[in-house]
C-alpha cells in the first residue's frame, strides 16, 4: 500500500522534503516503515534511531501495524517551549 | 484554551481569561528567547509544529494536568514562526484554589509540553549558522539540552 510520511524540523532538511511517498506492504508495522524509509532516504539514517514515528496524531511505537489511509508522521526530538 | 499562534502571545488576556472568583491562585508561565545559550550567541529562533498533533498533544497534556490537581481553568498558547530575542515564546496559565496546587500544575503541563508536543525551535545563531533543536537526538554531539 501507499503511505505519505510527513517530515518535520531537521528530517525534513536531512530529505530535503517535507512529505516522502512511500510504497509498504498491507499489515506493514512501525518498525518496517523505518527500514522502507532508510532504504528510500538514506539521508536519514544519521537520525534515524532518534526518530518518532506518529500514526493519527499519537506516537506509535515499533511493533504497531499501520492501517490504509493513516496519517503518518516522522519527527526528531521535540523541543518546543 | 489551547493555541498555537503566529502572533504575539497576549499573556495579559490569558491570565485573565482563567482567572477566577472560585480559586484564589493564579499561575503564569512564559518562556522566552534566550540570548546565551551554554556560551553561544542566538540572533533570532524559528519555531515550526505539526500542528494537528500539536493540538492534540496539548489537549492531552491539559487533560492530565486537570487530572492530577483540581485546576479550575487553564490555557496554554504557543507562538510558531520568528521569534527576536526576548520575545515569548510559550505561555502557561492555571487557576486553582490554593498556591502550591497553580506552581505544580502550571509546571507540570510547561514540562511535559516539553517532552510530547511536537514542535520544534531552530537556533540561529549569531556567527551566521542555524541549527534544528534536537534534544538526544543522535546526530548532535552538540545538541542543546532543551529549555
Amino acid at each position: 500500500m501507499k503511505v505519505s510520511v510527513k517530515l518535520f524540523a531537521r528530517a525534513s532538511e536531512l530529505a530535503g522534503t517535507n512529505q516522502l511517498e512511500l510504497q509498504i506492504p498491507e499489515r506493514s508495522t512501525i518498525a518496517g516503515l523505518r527500514a522502507e524509509m532508510l532504504r528510500s532516504c538514506p539521508e536519514l539514517s544519521p537520525l534515524m534511531e532518534s526518530l518518532h514515528i506518529a500514526v493519527g496524531s499519537e506516537y506509535a511505537s515499533d511493533d504497531c501495524y499501520i492501517e490504509p489511509d493513516s496519517e503518518v508522521a516522522c519527527f526528531p526530538p521535540v523541543s518546543g517551549g | 484554551m489551547i493555541q498555537l499562534t503566529q502572533e504575539q502571545i497576549d499573556y495579559t488576556a490569558l491570565t485573565e481569561s482563567v482567572r477566577s472568583n472560585q480559586v484564589g491562585a493564579v499561575a503564569l508561565f512564559l518562556g522566552t528567547v534566550r540570548e546565551v545559550t551554554h556560551g553561544r550567541q542566538t540572533d533570532s529562533l524559528d519555531y515550526q509544529a505539526y500542528p494537528e498533533m500539536a493540538q492534540k498533544q496539548l489537549e492531552k497534556v491539559e487533560a492530565e494536568t486537570r487530572e492530577q490537581w483540581p485546576v479550575e481553568k487553564m490555557g496554554i498558547v504557543h507562538r510558531l514562526g520568528h521569534l527576536d530575542l526576548g520575545e515569548i515564546s510559550v505561555a502557561v496559565a492555571v487557576s486553582c484554589p490554593h498556591r502550591h496546587q497553580a506552581f505544580e500544575a502550571a509546571r507540570y503541563a510547561i514540562d511535559r509540553l516539553k517532552e510530547v508536543v511536537p514542535i520544534w525551535k531552530k537556533e540561529n545563531w549569531s556567527d551566521g549558522t542555524t541549527e534544528w533543536v534536537h534534544p538526544g537526538s543522535a546526530e548532535s554531539s552538540s545538541a542543546v539540552p532543551p529549555g
